[in-house]
């Protein structure tokens, strides 16, 4: 197979156009701007749309919009962007409409700085915005999961007429890596539900505004079950080496192909270690813990946070296994370190 | 001989009294003895044979009160 | 007898929340006739705004979307763009406008986006229950200047029209009363031309309404009509302001 080599915030744009993506709106914010950049060379050419929006607000609400015609829209942006976008998802939530919202995610809070963070784990995972909601939270953890995951999003939005976010760290953006290209999705999904002029049938309306309390509380539960069944059918993680492991590290994203390597030198010293990989951070797949916890003895939570995701392992493990962590922001935790980090836990738990 | 008539729908009717006060003729008043389900005593054609069926009355009105007819 | 005067087929038959006297029932009926008389009901999608219009996607008989406040002329920017030949329209209160929507509506009009904003102004925040708002008038009271709108204070009523109508992307800005049936006329023609604005190509056109609010002003409807003659017109002068030939 042809290998062609792109940098992963290209990639992800590409995945996007090859999944029919025909409507890009953004505002600049590194790191994540050359996938507007990208955008805005390409779509003119496949008669798609490029708007630079006046704002990360008016971004989010074109997409809104976008997303009501039924066309497949997307935005990108980074933490401070994606803190002024929380209104918008909040509306696109509830009046459930499909998208992809990108974060290429950097340290906070406030400005913070450009290097990769996992920080904005919370505000992904929990909805982020007003109101009982959620989004699909995908976390790739190389250029060809930027390509990957970007199809696969818009799938997953239309399966279920749900906002999903890509979150993936600064690093992958800029990461360059030889990846196969895929096919374009061809398939159309019937919207009957979208605005484009009421010719031949009943106006439609798209609104998220339900006065009544009976209204409102039937309104949510119905999202409540949605929610349900996407936990149910749609958690996805990647275990490595856990069968018979003592410490089970768990991490995401780039930070999962460091810990990896981290693992692996472990092993080579005698520490029965393993490694569990979220690729969902919602749902996150707490069953792969809970599988992964049959031997364990210790969980460590490596994070390029203060810690965040350590809160819903503990959450899946509900008490059965202690969980540790070790985590950094500014930098991202080398693989020598998480080991020593390893082989320090395993001294102290007599692994 | 009236040239006008004005089809009244007073359920709409919240007694705004645009109409009344717009009306070259003095064709419209309320309805003292009526209250609609809104609560407010309606519009009535007090003199029909004066209207001329211009539709001022339905063209200041903001509630879809008023349809006209003219001869 | 033959009918002159009916319901438009582009308002639906649903009896509107409006108080008494408040314009807004007639501006929708304004647009709706438009919508009939152009014959463009099923290829025109509507935005409306949080206030009191919150629920105008009911009395509208066309497709019809519910934006976050101020945000309708992005939403309204991306369908456009998407669904080129379709007609937009954006119907906004000063509070929406103005104020939490002034960067959507600013940069959409400099963008030329070939949308139709209707720009209802009559203030203040009517939805809330009458507080101040960037078009409130200087001495005004509303429940956040209890004491009258001062200079100092709050600064200056902003002209929305005047600000918009210095934009390239805009190709018809006017601003019209419906305080009397010759204007209520005039507003009518007014928003036909600027949806022509948009079949055309164009660019950008808004109508600003000066619209009463009696509730919220205290005043009967028909002593809030005379106070919009005696007050707002003035201050905000009617007319066309931007008018691109094509």
């Amino acid at each position: 197979m042809d290998r062609v080599l792109m940098k992963g915030n290209e990639a992800l744009a590409e995945g996007a156009i090859l999944a029919g993506c025909r409507g890009f709106f953004g505002y600049p914010i590194t790191p994540s701007s050359e996938i507007a950049e990208y955008m805005a060379r390409k779509m003119p050419k496949i008669g798609g749309v490029f708007v630079q929006a006046e704002s990360e607000l008016a971004a989010i609400n074109m997409v809104y919009g976008g997303a009501a015609t039924g066309a497949r829209v997307m935005t990108a942006s980074s933490g401070p962007g994606l803190s002024l976008k929380q209104e918008g998802i909040s509306f696109i939530a509830e009046a459930e409409l499909p998208c992809l919202i990108v974060n290429i995610s950097r340290g906070g809070p406030g400005l913070g700085g450009i290097q990769p963070a996992q920080s904005d784990y919370f505000q992904a995972t929990r909805g982020g915005g007003h109101g009982d909601y959620h989004t699909i939270v995908l976390a790739p953890s190389g250029s060809q999961e930027m390509m990957d995951f970007a199809i696969e999003a818009f799938e997953l939005a239309d399966k279920y007429r749900i906002p999903v976010m890509i979150m993936a760290e600064g690093t992958l953006g800029n990461l360059m890596e030889p990846i196969v290209m895929r096919e374009p999705v061809l398939n159309k999904v019937d919207k009957p539900w979208a605005i484009s002029g009421c010719q031949g049938r009943k106006p439609n309306i798209i609104n998220t505004l339900h006065l009544g309390s009976e209204e409102l509380e039937n309104r949510n539960l119905h999202l409540a079950n949605k929610y349900k069944l996407i936990q149910a059918q749609e958690k996805r993680a990647e275990s490595y080496l856990v069968e018979d492991a003592e410490l089970v590290v768990v991490a995401f994203g780039i930070m999962a192909r460091i810990v990896k390597k981290a693992v692996v030198e472990a092993r080579k010293r005698g520490i029965k270690a393993g490694l569990v990989r979220p690729i969902t951070l919602w749902p996150f797949p707490d069953e792969d813990l809970r599988q992964a916890a049959e031997h364990a003895r210790l969980f460590l939570s490596v994070e390029i946070s203060m810690g965040q995701m350590i809160q819903d392992i503990q959450l899946a493990l509900a008490g059965r296994v202690p969980v540790e962590f070790y985590g950094r922001i500014g930098f991202t935790p080398n693989p020598e370190e998480i080991l020593q980090e390893i082989i320090r836990l395993a001294a102290r738990e007599g692994l | 001989m009236a040239k006008g008539r004005v089809r009244l729908f007073p359920e709409r009717c919240k007694a705004c009294g645009l109409c009344i006060e717009f009306c070259p003729k003095d064709v419209l008043g309320f309805d003292e003895e009526t209250i609609n389900m809104l609560g407010y005593h309606p519009i009535k054609d007090l003199k029909p044979e004066s209207c001329t069926g211009c539709a001022i009355c339905a063209v200041v009105c903001p509630d879809l009160v008023i349809e006209v007819e003219r001869v | 007898m033959k009918k002159v005067f009916q319901r438009p087929e582009s308002l639906t038959e649903a009896r509107n929340h409006y108080c008494p006297g408040c314009s807004h029932g007639i501006i929708h009926r304004l647009l709706a006739e438009c919508m009939d008389e152009m014959n463009i009901r099923e290829k025109t999608i509507g935005i409306c705004p949080v206030g009191c219009s919150v629920l105008a996607y009911d009395y509208f008989n066309c497709d019809m979307l519910e934006a976050a406040h101020g945000r309708a002329p992005a939403i309204a920017t991306a369908i456009k763009r998407l669904l080129p030949d379709r007609y937009l329209f954006t119907y906004q209160g000063d509070g929406d406008l103005a104020s939490i929507g002034m960067a959507e509506i600013v940069h959409a009009s400099a963008r030329g986006e070939k949308i139709t904003v209707i720009f209802v102004n009559n203030t203040l925040y009517g939805m809330t229950g009458g507080q101040m708002a960037p078009t409130t008038l200087l001495g005004q009271v509303t429940t956040t200047s209890p004491y009258g709108r001062k200079v100092e204070n709050e600064g200056y009523p902003m002209k929305m029209a005047e600000l918009l109508s210095s934009n390239e992307g805009s190709a018809y800005i006017c601003r019209t009363a419906v305080n009397n049936p010759a204007n209520i006329n005039r507003t009518k023609r007014a928003i036909k031309k600027a949806l022509q604005v948009q079949e055309k190509g164009l660019g950008f056109s808004m109508v600003e309404i000066l619209s009463a609010c009696p509730t919220n002003w205290g005043l009967s409807p028909v002593e809030a009509l005379k106070w919009m003659e005696n007050n707002m017109i003035p201050y905000y002068p009617l007319g066309e302001f931007k008018v691109k030939e094509d």
